[in-house]
């Protein structure tokens, strides 16, 4: 789960990070009061949960009230990457002197938290990680949830060299650190991380992103969500314990297992479909499942049939097939169905659709052609 | 032979007594497999489809001399159920549990790290060793006795394969649904190393998809140390690209983890790489003259 820089500005104040002063607004209105609590000049920053918004023209610095109520609305109308900007974090502007780069995310093939760090931090980083990957500086925490602070301190002379700097940035990362583990975080990323003209160290920004699988155990994160924000099909299939992305063509689908619904959505195209959705029911069947699986896509008017690609496992094939009955009882509609069913409890459901009429396909090659086909 | 599990494999299942821990165990025990305990704590005393149940790994380790264990608990309690393992010196342990937070697993490594333990998983389907063994939630009829060995990220797309082998009279060895979390106990390299030293395995298939490095670090592999003949599938060439925010996840892996650039590294080791699984038994009748 992502959220907006103000929500992570405001955890990173909370964890005692030093951050540049700000507030959110909607209205120009706001923005005017809050710039006029901090004085001009200020940056307007477009609140998107996406990167790239500077270069989108996302975030600019205005010296007076015209100027900023010129740029709000500018900032207000554009979308960024698809989105829609409906809030403006309004700051302080700074006096940069130097831009550094520190992260600590996951690194998954060593199972280990990472720091990363670099002195030549802002927009450019991830250009610079390819170009001068020497530029770019990891430190491992062993597998501990507490910074080691002398080997840190080791680590930290070859990019901040300024031992009076560097200093400035150990109770920065320690706090990083522990935010990381205290909220199941899978990123906190200071980018950049700026020396003042006074020679102070601030976060310029502030990105925090959350282990999807960890939010039971913080319900104080989960209310962060900005609802408005997701996709409601997107969200609806979540809540629903599905996986669900739209895409653009005409054949529908729903599998089980991330894998399969890819080498589907694959083989769909391969085979001339263009497909409608990648749609994942997941482990452990229910009933249940499959009709909310079916409302999602019979929502989207330009899928033109739906195949049902189930290899069972743990997910049971005459469970997938109860729901299909049901929801063709419930639903009502006329988009042909193509069904592939296979594996564990595969006798039964042939039994069970059988007797309400439906046909099955032996093969996933079968069933992708029979769908391709009625969607032409 | 085969790789992992076989018949002297002593199985335990931690969280029996649930709707999907039953259910396995059911079909573990018509497969064949040897699922001599079960454990779920305060459930003690009771039986499920006639196997008795431990509160503890420990006491049901010590009672039945049980050497492996699969794991079917919620999500929530999964770290405890493999540190307990772990603990106790399970020699292989199979966690089946999808949705295990990503910290909880940077603990079970440390302590895996201080094991003789090996780990398969989680969020994945298990390991079968057909006719012998079959410990997870995969569907047993499809696979039968034979040669190719099969190791894959995927749960559901690993039957996929299987059952295109099979349908052609082409048997398996033994099969490895590795799990598709970030951090899993066991990769790639380590089964393709297991099946290349396995006598009764002639031919890997390897099933990849988009995401991460480890179908490249499996070509170098590959290329320097496997001799067997490999034919690979790799999902997700059509996957719409995800969205992503900061930018730790880049640096941390600036290759490209694109299908093709996966499909293009295994083509470079020498690996086959088909477009439909349907495809992939032709091959290995062509390769291995079955």
């Amino acid at each position: 789960m992502n959220i907006h820089e103000y929500q992570a500005s405001g955890l990173f104040r909370a964890a005692g990070i030093p951050v540049s002063s700000g507030d959110v607004a909607v209205t120009s209105d706001e923005a005017k009061k809050i710039a006029g609590r901090l004085g001009f000049p200020v940056v307007l920053k477009a609140q998107v949960l996406t990167g790239g918004r500077g270069k989108a023209g996302g975030i600019k610095v205005v010296k007076d009230e015209l100027e900023l109520v010129k740029q709000f609305t500018a900032i207000k109308n554009l979308t960024i990457k698809g989105y829609a900007v409906e809030r403006i974090f309004v700051v302080k502007v700074l006096d940069i002197r130097k831009e550094f780069y520190l992260a600590i995310t996951v690194d998954a093939v060593k199972g280990d938290a990472v720091v990363i760090a670099s002195s030549a931090g802002g927009v450019d980083i991830e250009e610079t990680a390819k170009t001068e990957p020497e530029q770019i500086h990891k430190f491992y925490l062993e597998r501990k949830t507490q910074v080691d602070m002398k080997c840190w301190a080791e680590f930290r002379k070859g990019i901040f060299k300024d031992e009076k700097m560097g200093k400035q940035v150990d109770p920065v990362l320690q706090a990083m650190v522990k935010l990381f583990f205290e909220k199941d975080c899978s990123l906190v990323e200071i980018n950049p991380l700026v020396i003042d003209g006074q020679g102070k160290l601030i976060a310029a920004d502030a990105k925090v992103n959350f282990d999807d699988n960890a939010l039971f155990r913080h319900p104080d994160i989960q209310e962060l969500r900005d609802m408005k924000y997701e996709d409601t099909d997107e969200l609806e299939a979540k809540e629903n314990g599905l996986s669900f992305v739209k895409l653009d063509g005409k054949v529908g689908c729903i599998v089980n297992g991330a894998g399969l619904a890819m080498a589907t959505l694959d083989v769909i195209k391969l085979l001339g479909g263009e497909p409608a959705n990648f749609l994942d029911v997941g482990g452990s069947s229910n009933p249940e499942k499959v009709l909310n699986a079916l409302k999602i896509i019979l929502r989207n008017k330009k899928t033109k049939s739906i195949l049902i690609n189930i290899f069972g496992g743990i997910t049971r094939c005459d469970d997938i097939a109860n729901g299909l009955i049901e929801a063709r009882k419930q639903l009502k509609f006329d988009i042909p169905l193509v069904v592939r069913l296979t594996g564990t409890n595969e006798k039964e459901a042939k039994e069970i659709l059988a007797k309400a009429g439906i046909s099955t396909f032996p093969t996933m090659r079968e069933g992708v052609q029979q769908a391709v086909k009625l969607a032409k | 032979m085969s790789i992992l599990i076989d018949e002297k494999t002593k199985l335990l299942v931690q969280g029996v007594t649930g709707r999907d821990g039953s259910f396995h165990t059911k079909k573990m025990l018509e497969y064949g497999t040897k699922v001599v305990a079960g454990v779920t704590p305060g459930k003690g005393g009771q039986q499920v489809e006639g196997v008795p149940v431990f509160n503890s790994v420990k006491e049901a380790k010590t009672k039945t001399g049980a050497n492996t264990a699969v794991i079917y608990v919620p999500a929530k309690f999964a770290k405890d159920a493999m540190l307990e393992d772990i603990a106790e010196g399970i020699d292989l342990i199979i966690c089946i549990t999808e949705g295990v937070p990503v910290l909880d697993m940077i603990e079970v490594k440390k302590a895996l790290d201080k094991s003789q333990t090996r780990l398969i998983g989680p969020n994945c389907p298990g390991v079968i060793s057909p006719g012998k063994s079959k410990v997870g939630i995969m569907p047993g009829h499809i696979h039968i006795l034979g040669p190719i060995g099969v190791v894959s990220r995927s749960g559901t797309l690993t039957y996929e394969v299987v059952y295109n082998l099979t349908m052609q009279g082409i048997g398996q060895s033994s099969c490895v649904g590795l799990g598709g979390d970030p951090i899993i106990g066991t990769r790639f390299i380590e089964v393709l190393e297991l099946l290349e030293k396995d006598p009764q395995t002639k031919g890997i298939v390897m099933v990849g998809e988009i995401g991460g490095e480890d179908e490249q670090r499996a070509a170098e592999f590959i290329k320097k140390n496997v001799e067997k003949p490999v034919v690979g599938f790799i999902a997700g060439k059509t996957a719409p690209k995800g969205k992503r925010m900061g930018h730790a996840g880049a640096i941390i892996s600036s290759g490209d983890n694109t299908a093709e650039a996966k499909i293009k590294c295994l083509r470079a080791a020498g690996v086959e790489v088909v477009d439909f699984p349907d495809q992939i038994p032709a091959l290995f009748k062509a390769k291995l003259k079955i």
